[in-house]
């Protein structure tokens, strides 16, 4: 290269840290009360039953002690967070109506393109409120619902209130309880018996406003020989306080029904980013996590699905990045809970930097599970000599009658491999970078094309000062 | 441009501290094939590495110039970006990433930014330089020497310097591990780029390739030296002869 590149760390230029002020209308005071929460739910005009299920949540997770393992959460200040903001009072139904300064931020994230290119309906989640949101017509003319759950709660409250909070109660987890107590936004989707979704369903989330949690609530119910695929994209401003992301994500594949949910996040260095994401497969029926996370100050993760029906099947293909003072604790989960359930893991990830990045799973066969078979394969390569990995995986089988294999390799970029593709006119920047794209390959081409682009061009700007 | 010259001038390099190439001179021009040969371990492929730049092996002292360019003072990459090429005796392998991208990318590293190689170009010529190394098309779509048999890596090193074009390629044992068959595809890729814009340096042990790249020079080397230069005939006496007499001859 003719000139010598600056180097970027992220905590220096964060591509995506521009913020455009203060757009909330409505903003509560820092922390977490029960008059917060009924607030909430009253703003939302949400019926008793919502009202109730959050107050219970809260003291759920008042109850609930810090988890203890996983990652460092002792810089979490649940009294230093804000728990609800709303940018516009209404949502938008066209380009038009979003605001200005907000489809600026839209703008540059490019979703204008996305929009055009995806006529599945674009739901962008800004802030606490879906703000806009389009639903193609071939997927209305069809039955499939999609929309933001807080929409939904008021159009359709019986099917939500039938299976909301079932797959992922609030006393699952503290994360969980929080996010129950406080949800806003998030995508809502039904697809209704044999409805085949030929377009993916597209949202994208984004937080902006600091020290703000964004607790959005996901709830996907693939009816019976349906087939769908959800698809989310996340990037985040910086700031220098704290900020948490704590989402829930539950899906429900019926009979036969296919689903696939692919998330790419990449949260700026400061967000603890704590999900849960669980999905319930019954018979013949096929989930599908793809999920990738780069960035935050600490992600723990863990995409699970129960395999309830026989010949049920899940798959979790996740990639993890982690770089300078991040740390990615990932992983997932399988409940083999019937016959010839079958379950593959596949997790990629890489430490940089100084970063760390801890795969953690579970695969679980239950008594009963004749001819379930499992395959969990932990991939990691590591950058540099500052940067590591650790795999924890752990197998709880009650049942002989399966088979499960499980397969961890360790790489580092080695010299020979720099050395082969330096040769070939490469600088060391650009080889490791094609070793890096390399390694990922098996999950970026799983992606949508969009996606896929997006993703490499994250990994190269990632990449950029990755050598000393 | 003018002719591609190669002088390597009084090379000395060490390899963890231990002395491998003890001051070896070699000039090798644009048109020129030379041939270096010797008994193993006596720093042909030392040779080949120091040339691309291997961090792991110390110039103590000479010089090597490419086109009056001083080489030493020179990254890998920029090397390569020079002219310099390097069929590597143990193509590394890299998973994720196909034949066809990696080439591609190294095509562009040599171009500038805005002027990328057009896609239908490039695959016109990948295309054609396959052909002329009997490669089927659908390799390009393999990850770059993962899975591939000794003589396809063998061959994906001569397709990558069929469309790299260098000005000085070296040709590290390029015919090990190949079956008659494959040496003599291999070959044809190497007569195919002959021509006054490119000078090789072919490294081996054996005459074998020998029957089918007829060399300008050839240069017998021990220990760490150039001991002999000739012609084709000094292959041929090696091949009689075994090369002991050289060992009792130094």
């Amino acid at each position: 290269m003719a000139t010598t590149p600056k180097k970027l760390e992220l905590h220096d230029e964060y591509e995506y840290g521009f913020n455009d002020g203060d757009v909330g209308v409505l903003k509560f005071q820092r922390g977490l009360t029960r008059e917060v929460v009924e607030e909430i739910s009253r703003i939302k005009q949400e019926p008793a039953w919502m009202r109730d299920f959050r107050l219970h949540a809260l003291d759920v997770f008042l109850k609930k002690p810090m988890p203890t393992w996983g990652g460092d959460l002792s810089h979490l200040d649940f009294d230093d967070i804000f728990y609800y903001v709303r940018p516009s009072e209404r949502q938008g139904r066209t380009w038009d109506e979003v605001p200005a300064s907000i489809k600026d931020t839209f703008e540059r994230l490019g979703i204008p393109e996305a929009e055009r290119k995806f006529l599945a309906g674009v739901s962008a989640q800004y802030d606490s409120e879906v703000v806009y949101h389009n639903i193609h017509r071939e997927l209305a003319d069809q039955g499939v619902l999609f929309c933001d759950t807080d929409t939904a709660l008021r159009e359709y409250p019986d099917l939500v209130r039938e299976y909301f909070g079932t797959i992922i109660p609030p006393e699952d987890n503290k994360f969980a309880a929080l996010n129950s107590a406080v949800w806003s936004g998030g995508s809502f989707v039904y697809i209704p018996k044999g409805v085949h979704c030929r377009i993916p369903l597209q949202a994208y989330f984004r937080i902006n406003s600091e020290k703000m949690g964004q607790f959005e609530r996901t709830l996907i119910i693939a009816d019976e020989d349906s087939f769908g695929h959800y698809v989310e994209g996340c990037t985040a401003p910086v700031y220098n306080s704290e900020s948490l992301h704590s989402a829930v994500v539950e899906i429900l594949v019926k009979e036969s029904a296919q689903m696939r949910y692919t998330t790419v996040q990449n949260w700026a260095p400061n967000v603890y980013n704590l999900v849960t994401k669980r999905a319930v497969a019954q018979k013949n029926a096929t989930m599908e996590w793809v999920d990738g996370n780069i960035g935050s100050k600490l992600t723990m993760k863990y995409p699970s699905v129960y395999l309830v029906g026989e010949g049920a099947r899940g798959m979790v293909l996740s990639i993890a990045v982690a770089g300078k003072d991040q740390h990615q604790d990932t992983g997932s989960k399988m409940y083999h809970y019937a016959p010839n359930t079958t379950s593959t893991i596949l997790s990629k990830s890489i430490s940089k930097h100084g970063g760390k990045t801890t795969y953690r799973g579970l695969v679980h066969m239950a008594k009963g599970v004749e001819g379930a078979k499992s395959n969990v394969k932990c991939d990691t390569l590591i950058l540099d000599q500052q940067s590591t990995s650790d795999t924890i995986p752990y197998t709880e089988v009650l049942d002989s009658r399966v088979q499960m294999e499980h397969e961890a390799t360790v790489t580092k970029v080695s010299e020979e491999q720099l050395f082969y593709l330096m040769s070939r006119g490469l600088s060391e920047e650009e080889a490791t970078r094609m070793v890096v794209m390399g390694f990922i390959e098996p999950f970026t081409r799983e992606l949508p094309m969009e996606f896929a682009v997006e993703m490499n061009r994250l990994i190269k700007f990632e990449m950029e000062g990755a050598i000393g | 441009m003018a002719a591609p010259e190669l002088v390597i001038d009084n090379l000395h390099v060490s390899v963890d501290g231990t002395p491998v190439l003890k001051g070896l001179s070699l000039v090798v021009r644009g048109g020129e094939v030379h041939a270096v040969m010797g008994p193993n371990g006596t720093g042909k492929s030392t040779l080949a590495q120091t040339l691309m730049g291997h961090p792991r092996y110390q110039v103590t002292s000479g010089r090597v110039t490419l086109d009056g360019e001083d080489v030493l003072a020179l990254k890998t990459h920029q090397r390569s970006r020079l002219g310099l090429f390097l069929a590597m005796q143990y193509p590394y392998e890299v998973s994720g990433v196909t034949t066809a991208n990696f080439l591609r990318a190294a095509i562009n590293a040599r171009r500038t930014e805005t002027e990328p190689i057009r896609l239908k170009d490039f695959r016109d010529e990948l295309d054609r330089a396959m052909d002329v190394l009997h490669i089927d098309h659908s390799f390009a779509n393999r990850y770059l020497n993962e899975g591939f048999s000794g003589g396809e890596k063998k061959r994906n090193e001569i397709l990558q310097m069929l469309l790299l074009k260098p000005r000085i390629a070296v040709l590290d044992e390029i015919d090990s591990g190949l079956d008659i068959d494959a040496v003599r595809i291999v070959s044809e890729g190497v007569e195919a780029m002959r021509g006054p814009d490119l000078g090789m340096l072919l490294i081996t042990h054996y005459q074998r390739i020998l029957n089918y790249v007829t060399p300008d020079v050839v240069h017998i080397m021990f220990d760490g030296r150039v001991v002999r230069s000739g012609g084709p005939e000094l292959a041929a006496d090696l091949e009689q002869r075994g090369y002991e007499w050289i060992r009792e001859e130094v």
